[in-house]
């Protein structure tokens, strides 16, 4: 019976069938929809314990990262960690928005309410081609280049060829620490190179003898240890290696803190105490940041 | 019949979800661009000083110049020498040598887009670093790109071609004609509908490659004086910024997304109007 039927719906028309099809569709979705809804609740009403971070866009891969191991070492327990920049994280820390702000530089003097604790430092160099004659460069040497008041290395005791000034493409944190000590603007920027990551920035140093750039610290010591032709500057004759990052005298670096109003209590007090712990170092050295030893 | 009707089914749930995939990114991509859209007013896309979204500033139209000369300029050199390929392959080359050209060639086409970046950035950039730095410019882009839609010109023009009617030839060949006269006055008017949907199907690779472009093209936002000066195009520019973009940052690569995609409609708008037209 229902198969004469069925016949004579596919002679009656296409559009019937249609409707067939697209009622069949919009059942499908509803149940896809709803097994969604009912996976992403799961999680919250089996877990005991939830803590929010909000802040820096810097260190929220690094406490994604840390946050996962620490779910995982801890059953029951949800971190959501979430970015908005730096002041995000102190403003909500204050309102009691979040437990923990992420916060990627030292407090000011009126921060004085709340607690910083560093989990990893972030520091960046200078890079130049290892055929480069160029040893230092001082702030307002870097400044002029890229800002292209110099543009021939001859002015800053190198050869007589053009400076190729390689710039990180915008919303980069590299980018704001270095513009942060330089004291200059995006806009005020002329770069004859933009690049997205620290790879691609050795990379085209490398391949470039007369270029300049600026990668994380971390990442352009392996590059140079691995014999790849690239030279670290020094900054205000200190020297760039991850070990003076570590010490705190290199110039062009910064803390990356987790920031908590009063005495972290509880879950916030064992998360800090974990992401500060040898336990995440590798977490931070895949981010080419440089671990703090909390003692 | 039930098994014909269950196969009518699945195709037309197949075809229909095919059409939603298309509609349902466009409507994403409107949607996530929305609060720049209506904050901003679409003018200032155009008449910003310059892309400097942290600052407030939000002009796309350097990256949209970018994206179309470097597009232009790849199919200008890969157009020709890709016609001339299939061309080879088709009526010149011995049997044997042209299987093998053609392997080449086919082989040229399933070379993923990064290894053309990585070859530019340490072999194309460095070089045209020596003769005018800084090397990474519109023309490492143009070359990168040339390579990569220079497969898909010849393949699709080699297949028009090798679909002429053979009694065509024949028949050229028996009026008389020479071989390039026959090539010149009947397989390539047979064939240039399949040459022209090739070399739009090349002009759409063209315009999204990413990665490639990415790592030799400079990405420095503004209008190109010269083929010498670094170019950013409207891909490499989500792929640059999106990864850390955040707020209004967000929404405007989002509308750089949504440019290049009506920029890609358009293109295949003229597509089918050149269709038309030949049918009419």
């Amino acid at each position: 019976m229902s198969l004469i039927n069925n016949r004579l719906v596919v002679k009656t028309g296409m559009s019937k069938n249609f409707r067939y099809v697209l009622i069949h569709l919009f059942f499908l979705a509803i149940v896809v929809a709803c097994v969604a809804q009912a996976q992403a609740q799961m999680p919250t009403k089996t877990a005991s314990q939830r803590l929010v971070l909000t802040g820096s866009s810097t260190i929220a891969p690094l406490a994604g990262e840390i946050a996962r191991r620490f779910e995982s070492l801890h059953p029951g327990v949800r971190i959501d960690v979430q970015t908005g920049g730096s002041s995000r994280g102190i403003h909500d820390v204050r309102k009691g928005i979040a437990a923990i702000g992420m916060v990627s530089r030292a407090l000011k003097p009126d921060e004085a309410d709340l607690q910083a604790f560093a989990i990893a430092q972030d520091g960046i160099s200078i890079i130049v081609h290892a055929g480069n004659p160029v040893i230092t460069l001082s702030r307002e040497q870097i400044v002029d280049i890229y800002t292209g008041r110099i543009t021939r290395w001859n002015a800053a005791g190198g050869t007589d060829a053009r400076i190729t000034v390689v710039n990180k493409a915008e919303g980069r944190s590299t980018l704001e620490l270095f513009l942060d000590y330089l004291q200059l603007k995006n806009s005020e920027i002329k770069p004859h190179v933009i690049i997205g990551d620290n790879a691609q920035g050795i990379k085209t140093v490398i391949g470039n003898p007369h270029a300049i750039g600026y990668v994380s610290i971390g990442a352009a010591e392996y590059e140079a240890r691995r014999g790849a032709p690239v030279r670290l500057l020094s900054l205000g004759g200190v020297e760039a290696s991850v070990e003076n990052v570590r010490q705190g005298i290199f110039p062009l670096s910064r803390p990356l803190n987790l920031v908590t109003s009063g005495e972290p209590q509880g879950l916030a007090r064992r998360f800090i105490e974990f992401a500060r712990s040898p336990q995440v170092h590798d977490l931070v050295r895949a981010q080419y940041f440089v671990p703090v030893n909390a003692d | 019949m039930l098994t014909d009707k269950l196969l009518m089914g699945i195709l037309r749930a197949g075809a229909l979800m095919a059409a939603l995939v298309m509609l349902l990114i466009l409507i994403f991509l409107i949607h996530e661009s929305w609060p720049a859209l209506s904050t901003l007013s679409i003018g200032r896309f155009m008449t910003d000083a310059s892309w400097h979204p942290l600052e407030g500033a939000y002009n796309l139209m350097p990256m949209l110049s970018g994206t179309l000369l470097a597009s232009a300029g790849a199919l200008l050199l890969a157009v020709p020498l890709g016609l001339a390929s299939a061309i080879f392959i088709v009526f010149y080359a011995p049997l044997h040598p042209a299987a093998i050209y053609k392997r080449l060639i086919e082989l040229l086409s399933g070379i993923p887009s990064v290894v053309f970046g990585f070859w530019g950035l340490t072999t194309l950039v460095p070089l045209i670093n020596q003769w005018h730095p800084p090397g990474a410019s519109l023309l490492a882009g143009i070359g990168v790109l040339a390579l990569m839609i220079l497969p898909t010109v010849t393949l699709t023009a080699y297949t028009a071609l090798a679909a002429v009617p053979d009694e065509l030839l024949r028949n050229a060949a028996a009026l008389g004609l020479s071989r390039w006269g026959m090539i010149k006055g009947v397989a390539l008017p047979a064939a240039k509908t399949g040459i022209a949907a090739g070399i739009i199907l090349a002009a759409a690779r063209a315009l999204g490659e990413t990665m490639a472009v990415l790592m030799v093209a400079g990405n420095v936002v503004q209008y190109p004086e010269t083929l010498f000066d670094p170019v950013r195009t409207l891909a490499a520019n989500i792929a640059l910024e999106t990864a850390y973009a955040m707020g209004d940052h967000r929404a405007v690569l989002f509308v750089s997304g949504l440019l290049l995609m009506l920029l890609v409609m358009a293109l295949s708008g003229v597509a089918g109007l050149l269709e038309k037209r030949r049918h009419a």
